[in-house]
């Protein structure tokens, strides 16, 4: 019990770096897709009162609602997991890429050591390929001070105006 | 009346306001009758068109109309759930509902068929659903810009095509001179 209770106080801690983090880079709508790594930030978004939070069904309605989110003035960013990549990869060429718009993709990378669901293994072995055949700027999140790298990416993301991928695999939010 | 006649019919009541237009045919129609600064075009991304509509007017104050059709919206049907749940008071969704993927070819939609979407929106709890004929486009759209409560109109009509111009403005040209008709009315 006492294990558990610690887990969650230093999940919230690294959820709180993130928000703070997109705070600072004046990130003001963010939508999400739920993932179990990402339960702890999902939350925190949701809570936070200077951040528009809008969960979505599907990862590209996501990248529509933040295509318009960007078109409205406001800096937006998409929660979802690798998996995603897997449908999200027209929505990202022909209205994120093509229209040249910024969008930080803040992603829990499953399927890597120390997963426990065998098929997500699959997706992770083509999450970054997909990436890279897109040219997508890609950083991955493995090490809990990995996340002192998040708010130079996010002010890359939006000075670059492409999409970006943060990929936070399960040692990141384990050790954060 | 087919859907570049309800296009048309529109012009009088859109013409100033923030449009987020569907991909393929209906944007085309839309920048051949009216080309304006203030309508965005999708030229890719089948389906988020009322999504862009939705994350515009929640970003902003000024109303925004998002002309979808049926065979995008049953792409991405999920979008009226997200829409019935974070309403924007200056959100419009039309969609022109002709029961058919005009751009393709007019092969059926199930909206065509079996499949009410107004039934649908109503279902996913969207508080104002109206359902009308092309002839009443005009007029309900008008009111809805001009309403203070989110609104999807289900506009039924014939399907069948015109001849229309390919868009060659720019992506970025049609996103920058957009986001300047943004700013202005904020």
């Amino acid at each position: 019990m006492l294990k558990i209770e610690k887990l969650a106080g230093a999940e919230m801690d690294i959820s709180e770096r993130i928000i703070n983090n997109f705070i600072d880079n004046e990130i003001g709508f963010v939508t999400t897709v739920p993932c179990k790594q990402l339960s702890g930030v999902i939350e925190a978004v949701e809570k936070h009162d200077q951040i528009h939070h809008v969960p979505c069904n599907h990862e590209a309605e996501g990248m529509g609602l933040c295509a318009g989110a960007f078109l409205g003035g406001t800096r937006p960013c998409i929660i979802m997991q690798n998996t995603a990549l897997g449908v999200t990869v027209n929505s990202l060429a022909a209205l994120i890429q093509y229209y040249q718009m910024p969008l930080p993709m803040l992603i829990s990378y499953r399927g890597e050591v120390g997963e426990k669901v065998a098929c997500q293994v699959e997706m992770a072995m083509h999450t970054i390929p997909i990436l890279q055949q897109m040219n997508i700027p890609s950083y991955h999140f493995h090490k809990a001070s990995d996340i002192e790298e998040l708010s130079a990416i996010l002010n890359h993301t939006f000075m670059a105006s492409k999409p970006t991928a943060i990929l936070a695999d399960a040692s990141f939010w384990s050790a954060a | 009346m087919i859907r570049s006649e309800v296009t048309k019919s529109l012009i009088p009541v859109i013409t100033d306001e923030l449009v987020i237009c569907n991909i393929g045919l209906p944007s085309q129609e839309l920048f051949m009758h009216d080309d304006q600064p203030s309508n965005f075009y999708m030229l890719g991304t089948m389906g988020l068109c009322s999504s862009i509509g939705l994350g515009l007017a929640l970003t902003q104050s000024a109303p925004v109309l998002a002309i979808d059709g049926d065979g995008s919206v049953l792409t991405n049907l999920g979008t009226l759930a997200t829409i019935a749940n974070n309403p924007a008071d200056n959100f419009t969704l039309l969609i022109i509902d002709n029961g058919s993927y005009g751009s393709t070819g007019d092969q059926p939609t199930y909206a065509g068929k079996k499949t009410s979407l107004s039934k649908v929106a109503k279902a996913c709890g969207c508080a104002n659903v109206v359902e009308c004929q092309g002839e009443e486009a005009a007029e309900e759209v008008g009111k809805a810009l001009k309403g203070k409560q989110m609104t999807i109109i289900v506009c039924k009509c014939e399907s069948g095509n015109v001849t229309v111009p390919n868009i060659l403005t720019h992506p970025v040209s049609i996103r920058d001179r957009f986001i300047t008709e943004v700013k202005a009315r904020n």
